[in-house]
């Protein structure tokens, strides 16, 4: 065979078909786990009933976005605490930045959905095609029946998959038991076909097609995390020091002896003695791999393995390296532990001492005061009151401000209001203030209007002012 | 299976360097190229099926015969099929009843908000503050009324809006032409003291009984108006064309009164109801 170094360079280069060999060991069990770990979260969770009264939904996980609100268990989130989500994604991102700088890239190995995905996608293809030489036997031969029936066979179950996939995803957006009748019976929202439709055809390209070129090409966090490790953080590595040079078995002064288990075993399709590199998801079957040979032919394990780049030339040296948690265990990650923790903490507070029902006040700007027949100034305000819970509440307004002013809210008698349950409820109200005041001749006079839950005694307040005329 | 690899090494360079990093000239992944194809066959198919070439007249059709402006036209007839019931029930409510269906007065005021920003806004302001000359709908006082079945009238009808045979109509008369300067004056003077300003005693006192014969046909011995005639309320704070010295002068001796168009024929009765409504609740409904 010619190097491509004598020619040209080719435009566009085809994929090359990586056909992972079946490997057993811890990592490989713990990604079993894993797996059936998160998949069982994504596809039970929207099945989960909790019980709110009879005015909300009884799913326990569930994004309402036709009513904007997110229930989780017992938290309800309205549009106006999205700084929850917000906090939610900043843990995630500082989560992210934790995990990569002690463990490397431990999100990708084992839990990213395009990772879990295609692992089972291979398990399928495996148990349909047989193991890494049937595999490759099966794409050199011709087309024939049994090819195409083993193709077709395996194409149905990824398909099944990916349908069960984007079927999961639509029931966090409505209710679960409902929206399967509607589905199957057809009179679903075409969103949720639609939505099904894509993710099915995502998950069925992703997994079973695209696999490790969505890591390389497509995603951009194997960049990002690159700037994120340094030379404490783990990866797995081969232990060049030990195994080279390389050889048959017997031969060679190293360890490796060359066997290709850890290439053949390799979702990515690379080798990991080549060093680092932005392929690498860290999934650690290699080291599996690798371990399985070294015990068959009596070497220590380990000759790949999770270390730190800074190990490798102290390791050269003799010397003993530091441990795996003398690597997690420092300044860096205590730092982003304390960030994410501390965002965690203050969401935790926050989410127990808010209030289950929130006022906000809209003065009128246009105008911003109207002169009556007998001189007096009113104001309106548009006074907003989400009810947060399962019931019907009775509120009761009043205002504090310097001068006696009067309240009136516009077609109601007296000062109670009563918001229906998990509802949020616009008052049009007054304020008066006769032209003896100090206040009508003010621009701008606080005032504070009090909400108080009948029931409870709890009060909120929101601040605002009336607008005088200076003149 | 595995072809040998490359060394990085061994790949040309692009030749482009910047502080000594260069940029490889490394193929591009062939699904790269498919999505590529792709693209360009979708726009293909784009063009056949909805407007694309420009040409002299107009773009190319398509043959689905898309058109954003039937999309937004077929979007409204959906709104107005939507809301066919509601409106039905609106017209066939009486206005004082509208209120007591939290469903229809939500319809009405929502609607009416959005006909009074189209047709009303311009003289009587986006908040319907009013201006000089153009009456406040927010505060309580009323030329004609502020009842609901008032407001609808005078929307319906408009105000000395001749092509309407029940326009509301009233005509103050000018009084320079009729009564001598000095004589004015006195009633000026009269019309302050009633309206609580600053004016003079004496010739306030002489004024008075020109009010009462000249004025009290229409405002009133004491000067509060009769909105049978649409005549002002003289005694309160608020005065459409102004309060001062000057400008009730001005009003006496040259007469003043507005137009406003009947609305009837250019909006829907629907509207018509959904604006009074609207109108009614801003804070000077009666």
């Amino acid at each position: 065979m010619t190097t491509q170094t004598e020619q040209p360079p080719r435009l566009f280069e085809g994929r090359e078909p990586v056909f992972p060999q079946r490997v057993s060991g811890w990592y490989r069990r713990l990604k079993w786990w894993l797996m059936i770990f998160t998949l069982g979260i994504y596809y039970i969770t929207p099945w989960i009933r909790w019980d709110r009264g009879a005015n909300l939904p009884d799913q326990a996980v569930l994004v309402d976005l036709a009513n904007a609100r997110f229930f989780f268990f017992w938290i309800e989130i309205w549009p106006h605490e999205l700084y929850f989500v917000a906090g939610l994604l900043i843990m995630a991102g500082l989560g992210l930045f934790l995990f990569t700088s002690a463990l490397g890239r431990v999100w990708c190995g084992y839990a990213c959905p395009q990772t879990v995905w295609t692992d089972l996608f291979i398990l399928v293809e495996r148990w349909v095609e047989g193991d890494r030489n049937e595999r490759i036997r099966l794409l050199r031969a011709k087309w024939s029946f049994r090819k195409a029936r083993l193709r077709i066979t395996k194409w149905v179950i990824w398909l099944l998959i990916a349908l069960a996939t984007g079927g999961a995803w639509v029931f966090y957006f409505a209710d679960a038991p409902t929206l399967l009748r509607e589905l199957i019976t057809g009179q679903a929202a075409m969103v949720a076909y639609g939505t099904i439709a894509i993710l099915t055809a995502t998950t069925f390209l992703f997994g079973g097609f695209l696999r490790e070129q969505v890591c390389t090409y497509m995603c951009p966090w194997p960049r990002i995390q690159a700037a994120m490790m340094d030379e404490d953080s783990l990866t797995v590595a081969y232990r060049d020091w030990r195994g080279e040079p390389r050889g048959k078995l017997g031969k060679a002064e190293g360890d490796c002896i060359d066997c290709m288990a850890c290439v053949n075993v390799c979702p990515q399709g690379i080798d990991i003695r080549d060093g680092q590199q932005v392929e690498c998801i860290t999934c650690a079957l290699c080291i599996d791999a690798c371990d399985t040979m070294m015990e068959k032919i009596g070497k220590p394990r380990g000759l790949i393995d999770y270390c730190a780049l800074s190990d490798e030339p102290l390791e050269r040296a003799g010397v003993t390296p530091k441990t795996i948690w003398q690597h997690i265990l420092r300044l860096r990650n205590f730092i982003y532990f304390g960030l994410w923790s501390l965002i965690g903490v203050a969401m935790v507070v926050a989410l127990f001492i808010r209030s289950d029902f929130s006022a906000s006040i809209k003065p009128d700007r246009n105008p911003r005061f109207v002169t009556l027949s007998d001189g007096t100034l009113r104001n309106a305000y548009d006074l907003k009151i989400s009810n947060q819970t399962g019931a019907a509440r009775e509120f009761h307004l009043s205002i504090k401000t310097d001068d006696p002013l009067r309240l009136d809210l516009q077609g109601v008698d007296g000062m109670n209001i009563t918001v229906p349950a998990d509802e949020t409820m616009h008052q049009r109200i007054y304020v008066f203030a006769k032209p003896e005041y100090e206040t009508s001749r003010m621009d701008n006079a606080p005032i504070r209007f009090w909400v108080e839950d009948r029931a409870s005694g709890e009060r909120n307040h929101v601040d605002s002012f009336f607008a005088g005329d200076p003149k | 299976m595995r072809k040998p690899k490359m060394n990085d090494e061994d790949y040309p360079t692009t030749g482009h360097e910047w502080d000594g990093i260069r940029e490889y000239d490394k193929p591009m992944p062939r699904w790269w190229l498919w999505t590529f194809y792709l693209c360009i066959l979708f726009s293909i198919g784009y063009m056949i099926y909805y407007p694309a070439i420009p040409l002299i007249n107009g773009a190319t059709k398509g043959v689905l015969g898309y058109s954003s402006r039937a999309e937004v036209q077929g979007e409204i007839d959906r709104v107005n099929a939507q809301n066919a019931d509601i409106e039905k029930l609106l017209l066939a409510t009486p206005m004082e009843q509208i209120a007591k269906d939290p469903d229809l007065s939500r319809f009405a005021s929502a609607g009416g908000a959005a006909v009074f920003r189209t047709y009303c806004a311009q003289c009587h302001g986006a908040g319907a503050q009013g201006a000089k000359g153009y009456p406040n709908l927010q505060d309580d006082d009323w030329l004609w009324g502020g009842d609901l079945t008032t407001l609808e009238t005078t929307i319906r009808h408009g105000i000395r809006h001749d092509a309407d045979d029940d326009t509301r109509y009233s005509e103050m008369p000018k009084f320079g032409e009729i009564l001598p300067q000095e004589e004015i004056k006195q009633i000026a003077e009269y019309v302050l003291a009633i309206s609580n300003q600053d004016h003079d005693v004496a010739l306030a006192m002489l004024g008075k009984p020109l009010f009462i014969d000249n004025c009290s046909a229409c405002h009133g011995e004491t000067g509060l108006g009769d909105r049978e005639q649409g005549a002002p309320n003289l005694a309160d704070a608020l005065w459409l064309f102004g309060g001062d010295r000057d400008t009730v002068l001005h009003t006496i001796t040259n007469s003043r009164f507005g137009v406003m168009p009947a609305w009837q024929g250019r909006i829907t009765d629907a509207q018509i109801k959904q604006v009074a409504f609207y109108v009614h609740q801003l804070g000077g409904g009666e």
